[in-house]
């Protein structure tokens, strides 16, 4: 039960370091990290201690509004968070941020000359359901310029940080648009070796799941690493 | 343009020149099953992920007090901050890059488990959660870059375990997340089954100093002779 797994599945993650990322020169970790014999000792368990979370914290073209709707297009992100063995992860905390459909994300380092939409904040979230399922309503982010090398463009994505079951259930990962003409360009997405690995990132177009008259659906689907069918059982609330 | 705070260092002038990066075209490999990978939190996380302490319009979720009086049911609970049972303890430091210079937009995550040595399996009375997040930097690059935490003392998990802290370090440039433990001075460690199995010239990246009552400093490293200690997992 709990972090007992010892050891992180490289092959699945990018390199750590990766040159063509610059900013991974002075910041990557140079000594490879220590493996533990008997695995992790201490086992956390976090999903029960996420707060109740409002419905609307999960549709961005809501949570942000001033006097209207967000510019853009506007899009259902759906998809299932799982384990190694294909169970379901439910009560996990998923949160999301991006840029508005310009491009442009509303923090405050940011100088991208592209407009701000007074009516979109870029960051939502939700808990996963009993069946692993979650879903965010929110607006198609544009591409944007990021200073790495010249003419670098990112590809449009959303940034997802996830927390599972587990210590071993923490990713922080970005989802990508099929059919973008830049991710062949983009370092960040090119970091994991393994093209098929490398894809898991890339959501679908789901025709079946878009909402008539309303919004184009993406399916993006996340594994985490771990399997703990009932991680807690020697839980009990101290408080 | 000629500044680019939220890329720290990165020069301009550099951005001209055959730098253009272009990838085998692989998209249409399809996926297989298996792990997600990761990818870099980016410079931009703070409004999604730690708001309240850079004043953004999100409501927050997460605090940096672990042990107290406010609720974590209450994003909007800005009342006195009251320890919960056990020591109190702050816990404050710095994230260094390889030149070393303070890291102004890492997030940092730490878990522990109460003064008795028992993890949170629920939500609790006290307010302990034994979770807390902070974002360096929330005074903007050229402010303050620690972190800081309001805790209690952990207890010890297990017969032979050192009382520790376990810290997710994430951040632009980093592809991967990272995972250390804080352990207190002047514990015994000699019987932790983890602090064992460092290299012992390197255990010392593991231990906090201790800066006044109830006060102690965890600087983490990315690179360098001092570089802290992580583990695969
Ligand atoms: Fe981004």
């Amino acid at each position: 039960m709990g972090d007992i797994r010892n050891g992180r599945s490289w092959s699945d993650m990018p390199d750590t370091s990766f040159p063509d990322y610059r900013s991974t020169s002075l910041r990557a970790p140079t000594q490879a990290p220590v493996r533990l014999d008997g695995g992790w000792d201490d086992a956390v368990a976090l999903t029960p201690l996420w707060p109740r979370l409002a419905d609307t914290d999960a549709d961005l073209t809501v949570n942000g509004r001033v006097n209207g709707d967000p510019i853009g297009e506007r899009i259902v992100v759906e998809g299932h968070l799982r384990d190694e063995a294909s169970r379901p992860v439910s009560g996990a905390l998923i949160e999301i941020w991006q840029a508005n459909a310009s491009g442009r994300y509303i923090h405050r380092e940011e100088i991208h000359p592209a407009p701000l939409d007074p009516n979109f904040l870029g960051a939502g979230r939700c808990l996963s359901n009993a069946d692993g399922s979650y879903r965010f309503i929110t607006i198609k982010p544009g591409s944007y310029p990021w200073g790495n090398h010249r003419n670098a463009w990112r590809p449009a994505h959303i940034h997802f940080s996830i927390f599972g079951a587990g210590l071993a259930q923490r990713l922080v990962t970005q989802m990508y648009f099929p059919g973008d003409p830049t991710l062949p360009y983009d370092p960040i997405f090119n970091s994991t070796p393994d093209a098929a690995v490398r894809n898991r990132l890339i959501s679908r177009f789901s025709m079946e799941e878009t909402v008539p008259e309303w919004a184009h659906c993406y399916k993006f689907d996340i594994t985490l690493a771990g399997a703990y069918a009932t991680p807690f059982e020697e839980g009990h609330d101290h408080g | 343009m000629a500044d680019l705070p939220g890329f720290g260092s990165m020069d301009l002038d550099d951005r001209g020149g055959p730098h253009v990066f272009v990838y085998e075209d692989r998209r249409s490999v399809p996926a297989t099953a298996g792990l997600t990978p990761s990818q870099t939190v980016g410079p931009f996380f703070a409004y999604g992920l730690t708001p309240g302490t850079y004043g953004y319009p999100h409501a927050e979720i997460h605090r940096s007090e672990l042990a107290g009086g406010v609720q974590p049911d209450d994003p909007h609970a800005g009342g006195g901050y009251v320890p919960g049972a056990g020591t109190h303890l702050a816990v404050e430091g710095q994230v260094f890059d390889g030149a070393d210079v303070p890291i102004h937009d890492a997030l940092v995550e730490i878990i522990q488990a109460d003064a008795d040595g028992h993890h949170a399996r629920a939500r609790r009375n006290d307010g302990f959660t034994g979770y807390g997040r902070y974002g360096t930097g929330s005074e903007g690059p050229n402010g303050d870059t620690r972190f800081r935490f309001r805790t209690v003392k952990p207890g010890a998990t297990g017969p032979g375990r050192a009382p520790s802290i376990t810290f997710i370090i994430t951040m632009r440039g980093l592809l991967n997340h990272c995972i250390t433990r804080m352990y207190f001075p002047g514990d015994d460690h000699t019987a932790d089954p983890v602090f064992n199995q460092v290299p012992p010239e390197r255990r010392s990246t593991l231990v906090a100093t201790e800066i006044g009552p109830g006060r102690v400093r965890f600087d983490i490293h990315m690179q360098g002779e001092k570089e802290t200690v992580f583990f695969d997992l």
